[in-house]
């Protein structure tokens, strides 16, 4: 964790020192709890950034974390502002004919959280109507447009405003993954105001694929890299250890 | 007293140093804001200095080519502006280095920050410093050049301090647009003080404490750097008649 | 001005310029032009609205705010001498995000509130923007009219005075219409500046012309094309206001006497 912070302050402070296999790894400048958030001391924990360690590690590079705006984390990929992007980013179709991805490193389920007592359903019928906010360039936006069409559908730049909007009664119902909105849930204004609807039914052209690490395309080497440490963490059993904390069962998904 | 305050409103202890406060990075958040100011307002200047002579005693093309410049800098908002030369600067510097057989460099944010914001600079800097030249009396000028006087030491004795007095309310001006802007890097994910404020409110929940504060803290750079302009004004002023009017 | 226009090196220029453009045209990928384009009219119109709106309510309260600094006493001057310092000294995106998540983030804790008629309004966005940008125009505007206010000749007030004029007439017949007129110049620049400021209004879900663009990068990847038309949107609407304060400026008498 300090080696990531001294890195990271380091690259904060004088950019252009390009060294061997140093690879700067994108995540998004919001906090996404339970997998990257920043603490008061300056820092970023949580799962995905434990796992970044973990993987680069096992990879062998050497990594830098580098916050970026989800809105912008494409585009700061192919303008080579970063190297790799780990930022609970779902492999889709449509992001594979920009950029390329490892293999997935985790995968769980969507799922829709509602005022209290709303008794909205996680169904086409259920939000018709409705206000449903999700984070813009996510499966979720995919997945409303596609399925919640009767819904209104609300876009933020990342889930946090999109929570915070539901608590301030400015939406109806949010949709996201159930992980990051099981964390949201239990904390303290989660539990005074909302409540989860269920899962939303499976479709798996949009939700199937699982989360990877994001590549530029041709980089072949580099990706062979991740694939490698990903399969080693895996194997070796530093997957559950990082896990076993923040999870009750495992989030790699079949 | 500070305990009373505290009893009244618990969140005004987020803000302690050490963490569970957040104050540390708010303060983390500040220097890199006013780092980015100060770098791209220098910058601005070097562009501003040389556009506002291009301007004035350059050719045809030049003054165009600049005159466009100022022009689609002051009519595009900065964010857009950001975002372009954020996104496609470095992609082409890059693009052109892959192509030349050269590694991609990595442009750190607070080099990007101040490169972005430094151009934005440089245009609104061009026109100030072109308008404190003119209006150097043109009397001084001719008078210095009867006396024989170098065109050099003309310009380091006469021109430059009778310009400087000019500029200098222009240039403060400049400077506390700079500090407010940085405010923008925020969108592309830069981790200067309003993003952090922002990081820590969502953290927290304390939106309204950790924004009140951050609005504190520019305004204080704001009352501090205007009151140092005003000296330096003065000070460019001395032994000029008339005082400030 | 017209014949000295067409000079040889700017019609070089302007070829250069064409050309630059014809290649864009060309290499650049603009297939998602048709889809998005129902959309993008409804940002710039969005845009214009909030312009609007935000320019003519700020300037109704700037003219308070610059009467109170030129001749209010002082329990007037002071608070809305700090008003413009607070709203100048700091940057409009706090303001806004102070105004949306902060503000925004108590009301919900009042049923009462919850259950008005005005609900409807607080959660949405867009009554947000308004406020802020309203209030970022009338700081900035507010010290523009103080000065204008202090620079009406006191011979004038003084003439209307010895008139017998009572004084919310001096107000409404001598005094605002000089100060307006003095203000109008820097009105045109404020009005570009205002509209330079209004993409920040994405950042709270308000679906602007900037907002609209974002979301062709996020939705096709796609990043250069969008932002290049969208600095080609934001140049015609200031072009447009320009064009429209020189007009206003020529109709307005430029000396009284």
């Amino acid at each position: 964790m300090k080696k990531i912070l001294l890195t990271t302050l380091a690259a904060l402070s004088f950019g252009s020192a390009a060294m061997a296999q140093e690879v700067k790894v994108g995540i998004a400048a919001e906090p996404y709890p339970p997998f990257a958030s920043p603490d008061a001391a300056g820092n970023w924990i949580g799962w995905e950034i434990e796992m970044i360690g973990a993987v680069c590690a096992a990879a062998e590079l050497d990594c830098v974390i580098t916050p970026v705006a989800w809105d912008g984390i494409i585009p700061s990929l192919t303008s080579g502002q970063v190297d790799a992007i780990m930022a609970s980013m779902s492999i889709t179709e449509e992001r594979l004919k920009t950029i390329d991805f490892s293999d997935k490193y985790y995968n769980t389920p969507t799922v829709i959280a509602v005022a209290k007592g709303s008794g909205i359903a996680p169904t086409p019928e259920g939000l018709a109507g409705k206000i449903l906010g999700v984070q813009v360039s996510t499966i979720h936006q995919d997945y409303a447009q596609t399925h919640f069409g009767d819904a209104e559908i609300k876009l933020y730049q990342t889930q946090d405003e999109a929570n915070q909007d539901l608590v301030a009664g400015r939406i109806d119902a949010t949709q996201a993954d159930s992980i990051a909105l099981d964390a949201f849930l239990a904390s303290a204004e989660g539990t005074a105001c909302c409540e989860s609807a269920g899962a939303v039914a499976d479709d798996p052209a949009i939700l199937g694929l699982g989360v990877g690490v994001g590549l530029r395309k041709g980089e072949d080497d580099l990706k062979a890299k991740f694939n490698a440490g990903i399969a080693k963490i895996l194997e070796d059993g530093t997957y559950e250890t990082i896990s076993a904390p923040y999870f009750d069962s495992s989030i790699y998904g079949g | 007293m500070l305990e009373a305050l505290l009893d009244a409103f618990p969140t005004l202890a987020l803000l302690a140093w050490e963490p569970p406060g957040w104050g540390a990075n708010l303060a983390r958040g500040l220097v890199n804001s006013v780092q980015i100011a100060l770098g791209a307002f220098a910058l601005g200047l070097v562009i501003g200095t040389a556009g506002a002579y291009g301007k004035l005693y350059g050719g045809p093309v030049t003054r165009d080519l600049l005159a466009v410049y100022t022009t689609v800098v002051r009519a595009v908002p900065e964010l857009v502006l950001i975002l372009i030369l954020y996104f496609a600067v470095t992609d082409l510097v890059n693009q052109a280095l892959v192509s030349f057989g050269y590694a991609r460099v990595q442009i750190s944010g607070v080099a990007a920050g101040i490169a972005v914001l430094g151009v934005v600079q440089g245009a609104y800097s061009t026109e100030v410093l072109r308008g404190a030249i003119l209006a150097v009396p043109s009397g001084q000028i001719e008078a210095a050049r009867a006396m024989g006087m170098p065109p050099v030491t003309l310009a380091r004795r006469i021109t430059f301090p009778l310009m400087l007095a000019n500029a200098v309310p222009g240039l403060a001006n400049l400077w506390l647009i700079a500090t407010k802007d940085t405010a923008l890097l925020a969108i592309v994910g830069f981790a200067e003080l309003t993003l952090q404020t922002r990081q820590a409110a969502a953290s927290t929940k304390a939106f309204l404490t950790f924004f009140l504060a951050a609005g504190l803290l520019y305004l204080l750079v704001t009352l501090i750097s205007t009151f140092l302009f005003a000296r330096a004004e003065k000070w460019a002023r001395r032994g000029q008649r008339g005082g400030q009017a | 001005m017209s014949r000295g226009f067409w000079q040889p090196h700017r019609i070089v220029l302007i070829g250069l310029a064409v050309l630059l453009a014809l290649w864009c045209g060309w290499a650049l990928r603009w297939d998602w032009l048709p889809r998005y384009l129902p959309l993008m009219a409804e940002g710039i119109w969005r845009t214009i609205w909030l312009l609007a709106v935000t320019v003519t309510l700020g300037f109704l309260l700037a003219i308070p705010l610059g009467l109170a600094q030129a001749a209010g006493p002082w329990y007037l001057a002071a608070p809305a001498r700090s008003f413009c310092t607070v709203v100048r000294g700091t940057p409009l995106l706090l303001q806004l995000w102070l105004l949306y998540y902060g503000l925004g983030s108590l009301f919900p804790q009042y049923p009462w509130i919850r259950e008005s008629e005005l609900w409807p309004y607080l959660r949405q966005a867009w009554p947000y923007a308004v406020l802020a940008l309203t209030i970022s125009f009338a700081g900035y505007e507010g010290e523009v009219m103080r000065g204008a206010f202090k620079g009406v000749p006191s011979g004038q007030l003084e003439a209307a005075r010895a008139m017998g004029m009572p004084r919310f007439t001096i107000l409404r017949r001598i005094w605002l219409p000089q100060a307006i007129q003095r203000a109008l110049p820097t009105l045109g620049g404020e009005t570009v500046l205002q509209l330079k400021a209004t993409p920040l209004v994405a950042t709270i879900t308000v679906i602007d012309i900037y907002s609209v663009a974002s979301r062709v990068r996020q939705d096709t990847f796609i990043v250069y094309e969008p932002l290049l038309l969208l600095a080609l949107v934001y140049m015609a609407i200031t072009g447009i206001i320009v064009l429209v304060f020189r007009a206003l400026e020529a109709r307005v008498p430029s000396r009284v006497a």
